[in-house]
């Protein structure tokens, strides 16, 4: 039964890291860059709830909304101003910037919300469900549905529509893209907008479940999750979301069998065995060089 | 210069400091393939890429059908009616055949009108349709190159820049891709090629021009250049 229970709660924390890797991992495969500001569009969404809902008095799903709206923007306008003019730019220089962009978000959030920590309320409004004596709670149930729902849309979304198959012949080669016709620029607005919409609504799921919130709650999810898309492969978005789920699964587990203290080591640990057997991660694809 | 399709005037490209092409000039009549041969390195490619807008020129403009598209970034020249058929083909390797085609259309809106280009490329293209539901990186390098072809058509161009379509296949694909070519001229539709085998390029083209070193040494009728004994020596083997 203890097992069970904490396999579902390792579910859930796992579909929240596979959202956020998907971030991750899409603006990896269009734009070829590391977005370690990534983790820091969650704590900003999980924000944004806060301050409608628990302090404004929101209707929970509007104050959602709202954060995925607020988020969007933010990510779009994100990689126009900080991302875009280093197009050209070596990666390490967009690698920085993109740090850079990490602290000064957690540096704004500090400025305005102070760091104490805040009771974050839960916007689930589902009641815990007892099956044969194991109870699973609301918010679990509702980060699990969620994170279906959003996985299933986005696979057919990126493999159904034309859009879609854009961001495939982007991320493939963008010269080529372009002599389709193919807006690069837009495509990689589009898939920022993408990122940080999913980074709300898991900042969102991840503060109902674990209602603690401060300026930096987002960067160790934001690390994990990170190491999720390596874990499932870079790039890959069904390797983004099967990457999520087991590094929550591994975590939870060690948590719960082994010592809470070591379980990021542990993490991290799989995450280095995984990469010396299969380098490119579970499904990644193996790069095959172009005569 | 009656009908010129596209022109180009002293256009200067640089990578870096070095200077890749030399007040290249030259232009293609409406109707005519016009090939661009000369040796590796020459800047054949870049002057492709010039025309297309993936790469800018420092200095020089381009017209396509007396429209200035110097500064015309390159997504949007296809909707002008000019598609490119990349070196190496490039086509995406993950997607379907028919994702491949579908893409070539893609600032086509109409339905209806896709799936007839469609319907012509598989006609032009049998191997393709056979071959629709597979993923483009499995197909061989000739039926890529048909693919690669097959998606510029798609978007019903009014001028088709071809950059090494022989390159890397068999003697038996080089000949059916250069009967393509032929038929795609005959439905009226201008081509600029470049070519490293020059002696099958001059055979179908109209006018030729040799880029050396980049910039233009040469220039005439196709045939003309064919019995010209420089361009023999240096480019025929012969």
């Amino acid at each position: 039964m203890k097992f069970l229970s904490q396999l579902i709660s390792g579910i859930s924390l796992g579909s929240i890291y596979a959202l956020i890797a998907l971030g991750y991992t899409m603006v990896y495969g269009i734009a070829k860059m590391l977005n370690f500001a990534h983790g820091d569009v969650i704590m900003v969404g999980a924000f944004v709830v806060y301050t409608a809902c628990v302090k404004g008095g929101m209707n929970p799903v509007l104050g959602v909304l709202l954060a995925i709206v607020f988020c969007t923007v933010l990510g779009v306008c994100i990689e126009r101003l900080a991302y875009k003019p280093l197009r050209q730019a070596a990666s390490l220089a967009v690698l920085i910037t993109a740090i850079g962009v990490s602290y000064l978000l957690q540096n704004l959030a500090l400025l305005i919300f102070k760091s104490d920590t805040k009771q974050f309320s839960s916007v689930v409004m589902i009641k815990p469900v007892t099956v044969a004596g194991l109870t699973v709670s609301g918010e679990i149930i509702a980060t699990i549905i969620v994170s279906v729902v959003i996985m299933v849309a986005l696979t057919l979304f990126v493999n159904k529509t034309k859009p879609g198959k854009a961001m495939r012949a982007v991320s493939e080669d963008k010269g080529a893209a372009q002599l389709m016709g193919i807006n690069v620029n837009g495509i990689i607005s589009l898939t920022f907008a993408i990122g940080s919409a999913l980074a709300a609504i898991a900042g969102a799921l991840m503060c109902s479940t674990y209602p603690a919130l401060s300026p930096y709650t987002g960067a160790m999810p934001g690390i994990k999750a990170f190491v999720a898309a390596v874990f499932g492969g870079i790039g890959s978005i069904p390797g983004a979301m099967v990457g999520g789920v087991l590094l929550g699964v591994i975590e939870n587990l060690s948590k719960g069998y082994i010592s809470s203290q070591l379980s990021d080591a542990i993490v991290f640990a799989v995450l280095i065995l995984v990469l010396l057997i299969k380098p490119t991660g579970i499904m990644g694809k193996k790069m095959t060089e172009k005569v | 210069m009656a009908d010129v399709m596209l022109e180009i005037k002293k256009i200067n490209v640089y990578f870096g400091v070095i200077r890749a092409l030399r007040d290249v000039s030259f232009y293609v009549e409406k109707g005519e393939v016009v090939a661009l041969i000369g040796a590796n390195g020459a800047g054949k490619t870049t002057t492709l890429h010039t025309i297309t807008g993936l790469l800018k020129p420092a200095s020089g403009s381009i017209f396509l059908g007396g429209v200035d598209i110097t500064k015309t970034p390159a997504h949007k020249i296809v909707s002008m009616g000019m598609a490119h058929v990349p070196e190496g083909r490039r086509v995406f390797s993950l997607l379907t055949v028919e994702d491949n085609l579908r893409l070539g259309a893609y600032t086509r809106k109409d339905k209806k009108e896709i799936a007839e280009s469609m319907e012509e490329v598989f006609t032009s293209f049998p191997r393709l349709k056979e071959r629709r539901s597979q993923t483009a990186g499995t197909l061989s390098g000739g039926e890529q190159q048909m693919l690669a072809m097959g998606r510029a058509l798609m978007s019903k161009p009014s001028i088709l820049l071809m950059d090494e379509p022989s390159m890397g296949l068999s003697p038996l694909f080089v000949d059916e891709i250069f009967s393509i070519i032929e038929k795609i001229k005959k439905q009226g539709t201008t081509v600029l090629l470049v070519e490293q085998n020059a002696n099958k390029a001059l055979s179908i083209a109209d006018h030729a021009y040799v880029l050396e070193t980049g910039s233009i040494a040469m220039e005439g009728k196709a045939s003309e250049l064919l019995n010209d004994e420089r361009v023999r020596k240096a480019y025929l083997g012969a």
